[in-house]
C-alpha cells in the first residue's frame, strides 16, 4: 500500500454530500461551526453555497438550527469537531433532535485521540457513549474512506437522527469500492475459530494486523467490524462469539460506554464468554503524534494481541 | 384591529386564563405565572395575526409558532384549544400519563405544536432553522413567531441565534419577549440582570418594538410593525407574571406551582366576570 492510498474518513463527508446533492437530494443542507475546511463541508459549500450555513463558533445554535431545518423538511448534516459537535451541543442533540426524532445527521470529524497534537481538550473519546444512550439516535463508526462514504449515505437515507463518527487520521483501505453496508449490520472481515476481535473505526486495520500476528502464534482470530454501534448487529456478534468462545473489543474511545460496552451488554445477556476491552482506560488524551498516542494509550495491534492472549488464558 | 376582533380576543383571553387555571389545578403541577403573562400574546397570534388552519395543522403556507419558553405549555394548549386544535375537555389531561398534553410541548404528540421545546434557550435557534427552510423553499411568505421568556434570555444560545437571524437577514422571523421581570429564584434584575433587552436586540441588528404585552391593540400594532420590518424583529412585551389572578400577580412563587382546589376556585371567581378588555 502506498501512502496515497491512505485517506481520512472525514474526507468522505463533504464529497459524499456533494454526490447526494448532485443525485437530486435537494433536501440536503449542511451546517458547520467555523470548521468547514477541516470537516470538508467546505466542499459542499463550494458547490451548493445557498444550502450551506456556517453559524460561526456556536455549536449549540448549529444543532438546534439543524433541528429547525429538519422540521421544515430538510435533511441537515452538521460538522464541527466531535468534542464540540456532540459534547458542547449535547442538550440540543438530546432535546431538539432526538426527543422529537428529527432527521438531523450529526457527523463531526476529529474524533478520538488520533487528533494528535491538539491534546486532550480536543480528543473526543466519549462520543459513542454520549450518542448511543440517546433514544432514536443511530451510531455509525466507519473504518475507512469507503465505509465513511457508505455511512454518510445511510445517514441520508435513514429517517431520524444519525451520528457518524469521522476522524482526521489517514487510514488504509479495509473495503473495496462498492462494498455493501447497512444500518445494523456488522462486517465479518476475516473468519477465525479461536477468538473474535470486534473493532470499529481506526482500530479495524489494527485488529486485522493483530489477527495476522495471532495467526503466527497459531491462534485463529475472527475479525468483525462492528460499523453500526447502534443498532448493534447482535446476531452476528453473538454467533461469532458463540463459535470462538472469546472476545476482544477494540475502539479508539473510552472503554466506558462505547462499542466495547455495547458488545459486553450483548454478550452478557446473550452468550457470556470471556472478553476484554481494548480502549482508553478512563483517561483523557494528551498532546503527541497519533501513533505515539496509540502506543501510550494501549491501542496498537500488539496491545490487541496481548489482550487476546490474556482472554485465551482465561478459557 | 376591528372592534369585534377586539371583543372576541378579549373573550378568548378570559377563556384561556380560566382554562390555564383549570388545567393546572387538575394536573396538580405546572407553571401558571409565565402562562398567564403570555395570554394576550398567544391569543393575538392565534386569534388575528397568524395564518393557520386547525383542520390542516401541516398546511404548507401556515405561519409557525415556537414556544421557546416551553414551560408555559398551558398557554399554548389553551390557545390551541380555543382555535379548535383539540377539544377543551382534553386540557384536563395536562401532564397525565398518555396525554398528548405533555408537561412541555411535544411536536410528536399534539398536532399544532410545531417543535418540541422545554430546554430553555433553544427555540430561537429552531425558529432560525425553520425560517431558513422556508427561504430555501422559495417561500418567504409564512412567518415564524418565537415566544421567549425574559429569564430565558440568560441562556447564551439565545444570543447565538440572535446573531444568526441578523446575519441571514431573516425578515420572516419575529421574536416576542414575555418581559415579566420574574424568574424562579427572584426578579431577573436580582438573579442575573438582563440590562436593557431592547438595546441588546438592537445592538444585534434586530428591529425592536416595545409594547404593553397585555394590551390587545398595542400587540396587534406591534405585530403589524414586525411584519413590515425588513430585518428580524423582536417585540419586547412588558407583562405581569400571573396576570389576571390577583394572588398570583408579580410573585415568583407562582412560577412553577399549581393552584390547589380552593385557590383555583378563587382564581376562577376572579376570572368569571367581564373580560378585562386587554387595555
Amino acid at each position: 500500500m502506498t501512502v496515497s492510498d491512505r485517506r481520512a474518513t472525514r474526507e468522505a463527508f463533504g464529497a459524499t454530500l456533494v454526490e447526494l446533492a448532485n443525485e437530486g437530494r435537494d433536501d440536503i443542507v449542511a451546517l458547520d461551526a467555523d470548521l468547514a475546511t477541516s470537516t470538508t463541508t467546505a466542499k459542499f459549500a463550494a458547490v451548493f453555497p445557498e444550502r450551506f450555513f456556517d453559524v460561526g463558533i456556536a455549536e449549540q445554535n448549529m444543532i438546534a438550527m439543524a433541528a429547525g431545518l429538519a422540521s421544515g423538511g430538510k435533511t441537515p448534516f452538521t460538522g464541527s469537531f466531535a468534542v464540540f459537535g456532540t459534547g458542547r451541543a449535547y442538550d440540543q442533540i438530546r432535546n431538539s433532535v432526538c426527543y422529537p426524532d428529527l432527521s438531523v445527521k450529526v457527523c463531526p470529524t476529529h474524533a478520538g485521540i488520533t487528533v494528535g497534537p491538539d491534546g486532550g481538550s480536543h480528543q473526543m473519546i466519549e462520543d459513542i457513549a454520549l450518542m448511543r444512550v440517546l433514544p432514536n439516535m443511530r451510531v455509525l463508526v466507519p473504518a475507512d474512506f469507503t465505509a465513511a462514504r457508505a455511512a454518510i449515505r445511510i445517514a441520508a437515507e435513514t429517517a431520524g437522527p444519525v451520528y457518524v463518527r469521522l476522524g482526521r487520521a489517514a487510514l488504509g483501505p479495509v473495503y473495496a469500492d462498492g462494498a455493501g453496508f447497512e444500518l445494523g449490520r456488522a462486517q465479518v472481515l476475516r473468519r477465525g475459530t479461536d477468538i473474535t476481535l470486534v473493532a470499529c473505526g481506526v482500530m479495524v486495520e489494527r485488529a486485522l494486523a493483530a489477527a495476522d500476528a495471532l495467526a503466527g502464534e497459531g491462534v485463529s482470530a475472527e475479525v468483525v467490524d462492528a460499523f453500526s454501534i447502534k443498532p448493534l448487529d447482535v446476531a452476528t456478534i453473538l454467533e461469532s462469539a458463540g463459535r470462538t468462545g472469546a472476545v476482544v473489543t477494540c475502539e479508539e474511545h473510552s472503554v466506558i460506554g462505547g462499542m466495547g460496552s455495547a458488545v459486553a451488554e450483548a454478550l452478557g445477556e446473550g452468550a457470556p464468554v470471556p472478553m476484554e476491552r481494548v480502549g482508553v482506560k478512563d483517561a483523557f488524551g494528551t498532546s503527541g503524534e497519533p501513533e505515539q498516542l496509540m502506543e501510550r494509550y494501549g491501542l496498537t495491534s500488539p496491545h490487541i494481541v496481548a489482550a487476546a492472549r490474556r482472554v485465551l488464558q482465561r478459557l | 384591529m376591528s372592534h369585534s376582533d377586539h371583543v372576541e380576543l378579549a373573550r378568548m383571553c378570559q377563556a384561556m386564563r380560566r382554562d390555564i387555571v383549570e388545567m393546572l389545578a387538575a394536573s396538580g403541577s405546572g407553571h401558571p405565572g409565565g402562562s398567564l403573562s403570555a395570554v394576550e400574546i398567544v391569543a393575538t397570534l392565534y386569534g388575528v395575526v397568524m395564518r393557520h388552519d386547525p383542520s390542516d395543522p401541516k398546511m404548507p403556507d401556515r405561519d409557525r409558532f415556537v414556544l421557546s419558553k416551553g414551560h408555559a405549555a398551558p398557554v399554548l394548549y389553551a390557545g390551541l384549544a380555543e382555535s379548535g386544535y383539540l377539544p377543551r375537555e382534553e386540557l384536563l389531561t395536562l401532564r397525565k400519563l398518555d396525554s398528548r398534553l405533555q408537561g412541555h410541548p411535544d411536536m410528536r404528540k399534539l398536532p399544532g405544536v410545531e417543535v418540541s421545546t422545554g430546554s430553555l434557550g433553544q427555540g430561537l435557534s429552531l425558529a432560525c432553522g425553520m425560517a431558513l427552510a422556508l427561504r430555501l423553499d422559495g417561500d418567504l411568505d409564512p412567518t415564524v413567531y418565537c415566544l421567549l421568556g425574559d429569564g430565558e434570555l440568560q441562556e447564551g444560545q439565545v444570543w447565538e441565534a440572535a446573531m444568526t437571524a441578523a446575519h441571514y437577514k431573516l425578515s420572516n422571523l419575529v421574536a416576542i419577549v414575555d418581559l415579566n421581570g420574574l424568574q424562579i429564584d427572584g426578579p431577573t434584575c436580582d438573579v442575573m440582570d438582563l440590562g436593557d433587552v431592547r438595546e441588546k436586540f438592537a445592538a444585534f441588528g434586530w428591529t425592536v418594538i416595545g409594547c404593553d404585552g397585555h394590551s390587545l391593540s398595542e400587540l396587534a400594532a406591534a405585530f403589524s410593525a414586525a411584519d413590515a420590518a425588513t430585518r428580524p424583529a423582536v417585540i419586547v412585551a412588558r407583562t405581569v407574571k400571573g396576570r389576571g389572578v390577583s394572588f398570583m400577580e408579580n410573585l415568583c412563587g407562582w412560577h412553577g406551582r399549581a393552584p390547589d382546589a380552593a385557590e383555583a376556585a378563587q382564581a376562577l371567581e376572579e376570572l368569571a366576570g367581564e373580560p378585562m378588555g386587554g387595555e
